[in-house]
């Protein structure tokens, strides 16, 4: 019996069971971490997960089940009991649901991968951390630590409606830290990112990388903040480097263009979207210099897939362009409810996972200048760079962000190392202040977004580049 | 022997059958069926379940250590989670600070187990979240209802064998007047405890006590928390103050020994006799662990790996992943004052401040602001645990012990330990309560509390 023949059953029983609409995704996980401390293994860990996940809708209202056997009788029984939920949902009703349509699509994809990481010997993948992290432990760091983690995941998807589409996609990626520890505080440098950066890409990716190449940076880095002097506080002009500005735009605009956020429908955990649908294609979001784009077919970033979790082909599309909002991230159902005519941005972390919303590569376009060039410009101004923590209001507009490492900004030139550096502001007010932004844009990978209950983490990919923002609140302290 | 049991010997004895009998090896099996039926804009708009069978598996072969875990149960599946997991051990660097296998220690207990909760049906969640939206009374309402079962079995080369079950229900909602939201939540063992009407009058008494709030100027305020606030307080704390891998690395603000807290606060790890399996990841039973008695810290949680490295015994607190993240507390309660243990709870007061401990911290109150719950905050610095984050779901002024008006959400930049520390801490409510965190395994426990300071840096709108 193939995977294909047991989502199908699933997806009959749930129309025998009553459902007008079913959907039924089998997958099949392999995961590999492993991570290094001060030249020395930590922890290897190499998980298998399987299952199917059963999508039934009675009338007007959803149900889902999920189980880790794929035999037939399992599916069937999954695909009933998915629509007996689904009924138990009409106890409590809502407004009517439909979908919007995509089209019985049938498709095979695969995500790029030259080198297979699950193939790379462990000697190897060991070697490279211990390396890394030895490196940096013996140039000061007290917490040298590395870590790796891939992913592969096969998936079959059966709809009612005739979909039926297999997957493969092969996620990984890497970095490492170094942390000194003071009396009463900690300093932290990360490269290349806050946990490394990913993508859907082979192992060469983290080949790219050259871990070892900045170990011993890093780890002077982190020790010399403990002594560098703090960021002033008030407001002065900021230049964020484009990891940064990557978690910015996953954030303050990701997070606030989820369709299912702004109906409402994550009001109670993740919270809403000052962002309101009779504003659609009216409202400024940001300066011109602001166009951000959903792009699931960006090769090798991590929010790329060829057909998203209700079947819906990948597609670009606008969210904001020259400062004006005009698009969301949406699924079949809540486009239908909002009149909106697209989908494709649905994904579940796994087969026992609903599908949900989910950002795929919500990215900035790039500008004209280069990070020097913004810096040439700035006569006074504070340049942030590699995220050290986040924090934003469920509506997403009040954030206050930190990052591990800051630079004053003095006639032109990069001065002085800073301490500690924070900023804060309100994000439409911040967007609208960008005033310069950089060409070099990278495609950052952030494998740990949360949401939904029960809890779903999901990879996201941001395209970004370093950009400079005027009037900023820079420095708040506890 | 239950089912679980049964796996997880049988992977032990594969590990032998493959890698030979000087393999140590430890193996979990645990069944999970979690149910949960979520509402938003007053509708039941997801509503899933699952039912899991999860392995996992941890050896230490020739001086070297791998884990892996699977959900394919099959023979093939048990014998190819053991030979993929001896193969990465063969291939993996020495491992000279093995702590060994926890040894042959019969539990205190076999957890909480309640029939009814474990088969409950999405009849019964959909009933109270109905209840929930009714008692609204036409307010819109968001949030779920969620019943867990676990039922576990462990068995390592070490002769260790032990088995229990567990079950969890749990209910968090909002509902939403003129944008501002109330929120009433509640964590048990049994389905039967969770009354929706109850909840749902709560959360929208708190939302319309919420209109048009006012916007307050940043700054230091005394405040009262309710337990939904505390809760932020207690995560924080378990992960990286009583966490034994970062008091080691010397990241964790604990220091042992010393009065880091005002004598008011006793804070116990304790997940026997209320929610969760009898033992640890390891198989090491779990216990009672006190971390701060009348405020001076007492000890941190420990698994083998991090107890072996201070020289102390395991806790019972091994987290599967835990060599990266630590042995972290995950039922911490900070305990109320005075609690006269006869499992009787406060009044319920109608009205913002919800019920009579807290009105009772409130009284005493000159002018500060009552907040309901903390949100999206994060470590600014790990050591002095210096965090920023927003309130949510509801912020009052206090002023001459009275609630006088609702008040805009505040952003905060605050030291967690600082806030508790000698002298900070003006009172402890009467009463904990058990609340869920929004990950299952986890629950906290806390009265409300009532802080000379806390440090608000900006209004949440600007």
């Amino acid at each position: 019996m193939t995977h294909f023949d047991v989502a199908t059953a699933a997806v009959q029983a749930a129309l025998d069971a009553g459902a007008r609409y079913a959907d039924a995704r089998v997958m099949h996980r392999r995961y590999e971490s492993m991570s290094a401390r001060n030249g020395e293994i930590e922890e290897l860990s190499q998980d298998e997960d399987a299952g199917i996940g059963v999508r039934a809708l009675v009338g007007s209202s959803w149900g889902f089940f999920a189980v880790p056997e794929l035999s037939d009788a399992a599916a069937r029984a999954a695909g009933t009991r998915a629509a007996r939920i689904a009924t138990a949902s009409a106890r409590v009703p809502g407004p009517a649901v439909d979908l919007v349509p995509t089209g019985g699509q049938s498709g095979t994809w695969s995500s790029p991968c030259a080198v297979d990481p699950l193939g790379v010997a462990l000697s190897d993948k060991g070697d490279l951390l211990v390396h890394a992290t030895k490196l940096s432990h013996q140039a000061g760091a007290d917490l040298a630590e590395g870590l790796y983690q891939i992913w592969d995941t096969s998936k079959w998807f059966v709809s009612s409606e005739g979909h039926r589409i297999d997957q493969h996609v092969r996620e990984c990626g890497a970095g490492i830290s170094a942390t000194v520890i003071g009396d009463g505080e900690t300093q932290r440098r990360s490269y290349p990112s806050y946990r490394g950066q990913y993508g859907t890409s082979g192992w060469e990716l983290v080949d790219s990388l050259d871990l070892g190449a900045h170990a011993v940076r890093i780890a002077e880095e982190a020790r010399e903040l403990l002594t560098a002097p703090l960021c002033p506080s008030g407001e002065t002009t900021l230049i964020l480097g484009g990891e940064q500005l990557a978690l910015q735009i996953h954030e303050s605009v990701g997070h606030a263009i989820e369709l299912d956020r702004i109906l409402g429908w994550e009001a109670a955990f993740a919270g809403t979207s000052w962002l309101d649908l009779n504003q659609l294609g009216r409202l400024r979001y940001g300066s011109e210099l602001m166009n951000i784009t959903i792009d699931p077919t960006i090769p090798g970033a991590l929010g790329s897939f060829g057909f998203d979790d209700e079947g819906t082909p990948a597609a670009k599309r606008d969210a904001v362009r020259e400062g004006r909002w005009v698009g969301v991230l949406a699924g079949r159902d809540s486009a239908a409810v909002a009149g909106l005519d697209y989908a494709g941005s649905v994904r579940s972390d796994g087969w026992s996972r609903l599908p949900m919303v989910r950002m795929t590569n919500v990215g900035l376009e790039p500008g004209p200048h280069t990070l020097d060039e913004i810096i040439d410009a700035t006569d006074d101004g504070v340049l942030m760079d590699i995220n050290r923590s986040w924090s934003i209001d469920d509506k997403r507009l009040n954030f206050q962000f930190g990052c591990e490492i800051g630079w004053e900004i003095k006639n032109g030139r990069r001065g002085r190392m800073l301490r500690n550096p924070t900023y804060t502001g309100i994000g439409p007010q911040f967007w609208r202040s960008m005033d310069m932004l950089s060409g070099e844009s990278v495609a950052w990978g952030t494998p740990n977004c949360g949401k939904g209950q029960p809890g779903q983490v999901g990879h996201t990919g941001h395209p970004a580049a370093p950009a400079r923002f005027t009037n900023v609140r820079v420095g708040v302290r506890g | 022997m239950s089912r679980e049991l049964d796996l997880a010997g049988r992977v032990v004895e594969l590990v032998r059958e493959i890698a030979g009998p000087d393999a140590e090896a430890e193996a979990s099996a645990t069944h999970t069926a979690h149910s949960l039926t979520r509402f938003a804009n007053s509708a039941i708009h997801q509503n899933v379940a699952e039912d899991t069978t999860g392995l996992r598996l941890r050896l230490h072969v020739d001086g070297r250590t791998a884990a892996g875990s699977s959900t394919v149960v099959t023979d093939d599946g048990l014998r190819g989670l053991v030979e993929r997991t001896v193969a990465a051990a063969r291939l993996c660097p020495p491992d000279p600070a093995w702590p060994g296998l926890a040894p042959a220690t019969a539990p205190d207990g076999t957890g909480n187990y309640d029939e009814a909760t474990a088969q409950a049906t999405p009849d019964e969640r959909a009933d109270r979240v109905r209840a929930f939206v009714e008692a609204a009374g036409g307010l819109e309402t968001a949030g779920y209802c969620r019943t867990v079962s676990w039922a576990g079995g462990f068995a390592n080369s070490a002769g260790q064998s032990v088995t229990g079950r567990s079950a969890e229900a749990a209910m968090d909602g909002i509902a939403r007047a003129g944008g501002v939201d109330g929120v009433a939540r509640r964590n048990t063992g049994r389905l039967s405890d969770l009354d929706g009407t109850v909840l749902g009058a709560r959360a929208a008494v708190k939302a319309r006590a919420g209109a048009a709030p006012v916007e307050l100027a940043p700054g230091r305020y005394e405040v009262v928390l309710e337990p939904t606030a505390v809760v932020d307080i207690l995560q924080n704390f378990a992960l990286f103050g009583f966490n034994g891998k970062a008091y080691n690395e010397r990241r964790s603000f604990a220091e042992l020994g010393s009065t880091q807290f005002d004598p008011t606060i006793s804070l116990v790890d304790d997940t026997l006799g209320t929610l969760g399996l009898p033992y640890d990841a390891e198989g090491t039973p779990k216990r009672r662990v006190a971390l701060v008695e009348n405020g001076v810290t007492r000890t941190v949680t420990h698994d083998r790996r991090t107890a072996a490295e201070a020289g102390v015994s395991s806790t019972g607190h091994a987290l599967h992943g835990g060599a990266s993240w630590g042995a972290v507390p995950t039922n911490l309660c900070l305990l109320p004052a005075g609690d006269t243990g006869d499992g009787s709870g406060p009044t319920e007061v109608s009205g913002p401040i919800v019920d009579s401990d807290t009105a009772a911290l409130v009284a005493g109150v000159e002018r500060g602001l009552l907040v309901t719950d903390f949100w999206y905050t994060r470590v600014l610095d790990p050591k002095s645990l210096v965090i920023t984050g927003l309130t949510r779901n509801g912020v009052w002024l206090i002023e001459n012990g009275e609630i006088t008006t609702a008040v805009q959400n505040f952003r905060f930049t605050q030291s967690y330990p600082q806030a508790l520390a000698p002298g900070a801490v003006l009172g402890l409510g009467r009463h904990a309560s058990l609340l869920p965190d929004s990950w299952d395994a986890s629950w906290w426990s806390a009265p409300a509390l009532r802080l000379a300071s806390w440090n608000f840096t900006g209004g949440a709108s600007g």
